[in-house]
């Protein structure tokens, strides 16, 4: 009975919340701040996964917007062309659509990660910066998917419940991930990959591991995407998307899964906040502003807003100081 | 440490504030006293913000003029512009914001096509109108009765000028090369093969490049070979301009035919001589003799101290088409400004004559223009069909 509620207490907990929370919010928030909350969502997702390739593996992977673009087509796909393919409940296609389009992901994490990930630094990262511009350059030439056209009609299936549970289960499958044996050769390879590779951890098969965790559950977040916004566009999967995600990595600390949390939802609310500051000034500093801000966050912390640590990391030593005063 | 907590904790709820404030309750929508709340989302920074900056002029100076008349209904029109940095996923908040946080009766926006595409079911889903300036794709206004656009659709634009090669150059046969990663480009390369074919003509050649391509010799020197009578390139300024120069270079001296996407004074920075004589399709000319459009013209010149472009005139005729609604409107409601919208008939624009047909695409007439150096050259105008 212990393990049991041990296992599974929490996440039948957070869905009981979700759902509640997904029938109070409406009520209580008009679609902005749902927008927003989506979106905020969805940049967690992404950039809790890439944490775990470049916080916690140590890889520089900027090609995330990439295996995005694979699950936001893939399930956006399905649900244009087979509607109800797995019966008549939405909540259950677009479930299934959104775990195909995160396996298709995935598997493209892995087609590139195998040979690639035998490389290191720069290299790397210049082979998924060009995965991903390959991705796009194939995504506009597919007329399937409507090619530079883009895809419309998707349906908008994508709500706060499915947003708020696939950030529950990325970021408890990561954080539970990285206290297992796996998490600590993930560790290793980052810390030392020689010393890792003396000790028998397979360095490359690690790394490929985390790559595909990774493109999973960027699909999950490209999925999301494109069910809320009903329309999509090669154009959006740029490697400026990967980017963005990349500085929410590095703006939350490499290697804190609350800290790319919190950059996600920083960086999402940043340039909406600054709004009703350009409306009452009629100067559009806006994106001025919200690089200044990232540069002096920077300059200020060069570790992120979080190092390593985690918010329960950083409660505790709270808790420690206020103990020994 | 814990300080940096606590911080991120205080700005993130200053944020959350800062989003959320601003909601007003229990007033009629978009009208607030003396004035009504009409607003524009578009590209004021980012890769495209020429376009939505051009745009944002025409918007602004037609409602200065409105409202410096008297305005609509008594009442003035005030202009709430939000920029979407030229990413769909922004138009969405945008819109979004506009509609349930700022309570606007109306939408003007979004000049390209992927972002109005992402912005209008928004509009659709509260039932407020949307009328895009220049988003020429056909499944725009395909979205729902609530959208509406004053630009004519690239189908239009492709046959416009497919028309012109058949009737006017009496050409036969016709190389295509076109920006495969353009809806725009691509819309219009369609319509103009299918039209151009459909006329008795045949297309002898198609090539494909990508936006930001440098070198086209590979698919130019496949064109020279078939030896086309005229070469259709419906892309944007910068490639058309290259593409144009190495024509010329290979030796290729047909004319060269392109649509609205030409339209910039870079385009003969790039081309030089070689675009010299092209001929393209668009909404309007800045040589025409027409009495709104030198006014039109002036008062553009006047205010910001260049001439408007064709996105400009494009923004100007949609704030003026809405502001007609409005005051033509049976009710101050989006839903009346909708009915008014749509009946919006033989509405004289800037950009030609305008009158919305039952899929709430204007019917207008095209004008063909000639480069002349910095400046463009009335040919013709092609009557819709």
């Amino acid at each position: 009975m212990h393990t049991i509620r041990r296992t599974f207490g929490l996440p039948l907990l957070m869905l009981v919340v979700f759902g509640v929370l997904d029938w109070f919010f409406p009520k209580m928030f008009d679609l902005y701040i749902q927008t927003l909350i989506i979106y905020c969502g969805i940049n967690m997702i992404l950039a809790v996964s890439l944490n775990l390739v470049n916080g916690f593996t140590g890889q520089f992977s900027i090609g995330h917007a990439g295996f995005m673009a694979v699950g936001a087509y893939i399930s956006a796909f399905l649900s244009v062309s087979f509607p109800n393919w797995a019966g008549p409940f939405i909540n259950l296609n677009f479930f299934l659509n959104t775990v195909i389009g995160g396996l298709f992901a995935a598997v493209a994490g892995y087609c590139v990660g195998l040979p690639s990930l035998r490389l290191k630094g720069d290299y790397l990262a210049i082979v998924t910066l060009g995965f991903g511009e390959i991705i796009r350059v194939l995504l506009l030439n597919v007329d399937a998917v409507g090619g530079a056209r883009g895809l419309y009609g998707i349906p908008k299936y994508s709500t706060l419940f499915w947003t708020l549970t696939w950030v529950f289960i990325c970021c408890f499958t990561i954080v539970r991930l990285m206290r297992s044996t796996h998490g600590r050769a993930f560790l290793a390879v980052r810390e030392d990959e020689i010393a890792a590779e003396a000790v028998g951890i397979p360095t490359t098969r690690y790394k490929v591991i985390a790559f595909v965790i990774s493109a999973f559950f960027a699909g999950i977040a490209g999925s999301i995407f494109a069910h809320f916004l009903s329309y999509l566009n090669p154009s959006i999967f740029t490697f400026l998307k990967s980017f963005d995600v990349v500085v929410m990595v590095v703006l939350g600390g490499m290697g804190s899964i609350s800290g790319s949390c919190v950059a996600a939802i920083l960086i999402t609310l940043l340039p909406e906040a600054l709004r009703p500051l350009q409306e009452i000034t009629k100067i559009d500093f806006r994106m001025i502003l919200y690089s200044l801000t990232l540069i002096v966050l920077m300059l200020t912390k060069p570790q992120g807003l979080f190092g390593s640590l985690e918010i329960s990391d950083l409660w505790k030593k709270y808790v420690r100081r206020s103990a020994s005063n | 440490m814990s300080h940096i907590k606590l911080l991120s904790a205080v700005a993130l709820s200053a944020l959350l504030l800062l989003v959320g404030c601003g909601k007003k309750e229990g007033e009629a929508v978009g009208v607030v006293g003396d004035e009504i709340l009409v607003g524009e989302f578009g590209s004021m920074t980012g890769n495209e913000a020429t376009f939505g900056i051009s745009t944002h002029q025409g918007i602004e100076l037609a409602i200065e003029e409105i409202n410096a008349a008297g305005g609509v209904k008594g009442k003035k029109i005030k202009l709430i512009s939000l920029d979407d940095q030229g990413k769909p996923e922004e138009a969405v908040t945008a819109a979004t914001k506009l509609i349930t946080q700022d309570n606007v009766i109306a939408l003007l926006g979004e000049v390209a096509s992927s972002r109005s595409l992402a912005a209008a079911p928004i509009a659709q889903q509260y039932k407020i109108p949307m009328l895009s300036p220049s988003s020429t794709n056909q499944k725009v206004t395909e979205v729902g009765d609530y959208i509406f656009r004053v630009c004519f659709i690239d189908p239009f634009q492709g046959t416009v000028m497919a028309k012109f090669a058949h009737d006017h150059l009496n050409v036969k046969k016709v190389a295509v090369i076109y920006d495969v990663k353009s809806d725009y480009s691509v819309g219009l390369a369609k319509f103009f093969k299918e039209t151009f074919t459909g006329l008795g003509g045949e297309i002898i050649a198609e090539q494909t490049y990508s936006g930001n391509d440098i070198d086209f010799k590979a698919q130019l020197t496949s064109i020279k070979t078939v030896k086309p009578e005229a070469i259709f390139i419906p892309g944007y300024y910068t490639e058309v301009g290259l593409l144009a120069r190495q024509a010329r270079g290979l030796g290729i001296e047909v004319p060269l035919l392109g649509g609205d996407g030409w339209d910039s004074s870079k385009l003969y920075e790039i081309g030089q001589e070689a675009i010299m004589g092209g001929y393209f399709s668009n909404h309007y000319t800045t040589d025409s003799d027409d009495p709104r459009v030198r006014q039109f013209m002036e008062a553009f010149k006047n205010k910001y101290t260049v001439f408007p472009d064709g996105l400009a005139a494009m923004g100007y005729d949609a704030a003026k088409v809405l502001a007609d609604a409005i005051e033509r409107s049976e009710s101050l409601t989006p839903e009346g400004i909708r009915n008014a919208l749509a009946t919006t008939k033989g509405f004289a624009g800037v950009t030609g004559v305008i009158t919305m047909d039952e899929n709430r695409n204007p019917t207008k007439s095209a004008v063909v223009v000639q480069v002349a150096g910095t400046t463009n050259k009335y040919v013709t105008t092609i009557q819709p069909l």
